[in-house]
């Protein structure tokens, strides 16, 4: 039985990851994006970005899972009974339904990212403006400024925040079972239903909180490295 | 001939002007001081010749090429300005270090950045570093700090870190070297390290303007002042003379009010 456990859990835990990794793999850039976005001189685009944050962070990640699976297919097929000759309207009716794992990971990178945009928000605008100042005066670009002199104190910056939410990230992915797909705690509660038994959860438990142990050590890691020096 | 040139800024922080038409001009090797209250305008008006503020109008010459032209509108590239703004090197009263680099770094940085443009960078790099690298030692040494290379910013006293904000500015090569306040964020007692290095520097016919608090000093070390009251120049010479016999009541005013 054990055995039997161990498999089915590695399994999910294994779509676990796969969610958390892909999710991070294009929320980090993309919150990035997002936050200079939200920095812009240009209102259009800063009110574009504060308002997609607002909406995102202002509402559950269930609700956007829900929307964001059943959203476009459900205006697809509303556009097809139209049956418009507006180019639009025909454009909308192709949509389709997301695979659900696509779905997943669609509502997880915008979401993460808009929590990560603020993260990096915070960073950079706490970077005192004489780094960018002595930057300039030293005839460096501001690129150059970016990269080589606020970056670095950036990140040192934003990993306790960040590890924090990178550490939700893993606990979230078990949203993902609204929209069905398949991860480790769904597994585990296959056998409270047909076995009527309880420790899988708590076997669960300790995939969660191994995995969560091993991203402190990173973070930490991480963090001692950036400690050579005080931003 | 005058190697700085500063003809009529003016400079408005929305309804408040700061600068109401300020005027000077420096020869090459000669140190000025400018000296004024707060809020009198001495720290924007260095900040516009820095380009850290934009003039609302008035001219800037270095080394007779215009640096700033108020009447000039046409946009201006990147690359022209930071070519300009290398003609002057600014020392910050915060010091603004580069916290991630040690000393060596945080003075060789901008300058290898900046050789990175040179056309014979690739065949000559590691000449060219080596280069960098041997200058930015000379300077440090200059600077008493050749045991600290290797140091980081924050393992250093504020006298020693605005010592390696020297180096890195004079790294650059700047015709005029300015000081926006360099001792205020200092201990007393750490202030003489770097009024020391800026007598040294001023032997070695730097031309420099100072922005300072330390009456005394400016006195000794500068060849002119300028005194500055409500955004314009209340009063400017020879600094022996117009330390010992201000001429306006401004000046006076400002001076017993100092030596209290």
């Amino acid at each position: 039985m054990f055995w039997n456990v161990t498999q089915s859990l590695m399994e999910g835990f294994g779509k676990t990851l796969e969610i958390f990794a892909l999710t991070l793999l294009f929320a980090l850039p993309l919150g990035l994006v997002i936050a200079f976005g939200s920095m812009s001189k240009w209102k259009p685009l800063k009110l574009v970005s504060k308002g997609l944050v607002w909406v995102i962070r202002g509402t559950p990640l269930m609700l956007q899972l829900i929307v964001i699976f059943y959203g476009p297919g459900l205006i697809g097929s509303w556009a097809s009974q139209l049956e418009s000759t507006n180019p639009l309207i025909q454009w909308l009716a192709t949509w389709e339904c997301f695979d659900r794992f696509t779905a997943v990971i669609v509502s997880f990178v915008i979401n993460y990212a808009c929590y990560f945009s603020e993260i990096y928000r915070g960073g950079i605008e706490s970077i005192p403006k004489g780094q960018y100042e002595a930057g300039q005066v030293l005839g460096m670009t501001k690129s150059q400024t970016f990269f080589k002199v606020v970056l670095l104190q950036v990140i040192k910056r934003i990993i306790p925040p960040m590890s924090n939410e990178i550490i939700t990230l893993v606990k979230d992915t078990s949203l993902a079972r609204t929209i069905s797909v398949y991860e480790v705690i769904w597994n585990s509660e296959i056998f409270i239903r047909t076995d009527g038994l309880l420790w899988p959860l708590f076997y669960t438990g300790l995939f969660y909180l191994i995995f969560n142990g091993l991203l402190t050590v990173v973070f930490g890691r991480i963090e001692k490295k950036l400690s050579y020096f005080k931003a | 001939m005058a190697i700085l040139e500063v003809k009529d800024i003016k400079k408005s922080f929305g309804k408040t002007e700061v600068l109401k038409g300020v005027s000077f001009s420096l020869n090459e090797g000669e140190v000025l001081s400018i000296i004024g209250s707060s809020g009198s305008g001495k720290t924007t008006l260095l900040r516009c010749i820095n380009f850290l503020e934009t003039a609302d109008s008035g001219k800037i010459t270095v080394d007779g090429d215009v640096i700033f032209d108020g009447e000039d509108h046409s946009k201006k590239k990147a690359k022209e300005t930071r070519e300009k703004q290398l003609k002057i090197g600014l020392v910050f009263q915060q010091f603004n270090l580069f916290p991630q680099y040690n000393v060596l770094d945080n003075v060789t940085l901008a300058v290898k950045l900046k050789a990175k443009e040179r056309p014979d960078y690739k065949q000559n790099k590691k000449q060219i570093l080596a280069e960098i690298e041997e200058k930015a030692l000379k300077l440090l040494s200059d600077m008493g700090l050749s045991d600290k290379i290797r140091s980081y910013p924050c393992e250093l006293s504020g006298g020693q870190q605005q010592r390696v904000s020297i180096a890195r500015a004079m790294a650059l090569e700047p015709k005029i070297l300015f000081f926006d306040e360099p001792t205020s964020a200092l201990d007393p007692e750490l202030t003489g390290e770097i009024l020391k290095v800026i007598r040294e520097l001023a032997k070695s016919n730097m031309t420099m303007v100072i922005v300072t608090h330390e009456m005394n000093f400016a006195k000794e070390v500068s060849d002119y002042i300028v005194f500055m009251d409500d955004g314009v120049i209340a009063e400017e010479g020879k600094a022996q003379e117009i330390i010992s016999n201000p001429k306006t009541e401004r000046l006076q005013a400002f001076l017993s009010k100092i030596s209290d």
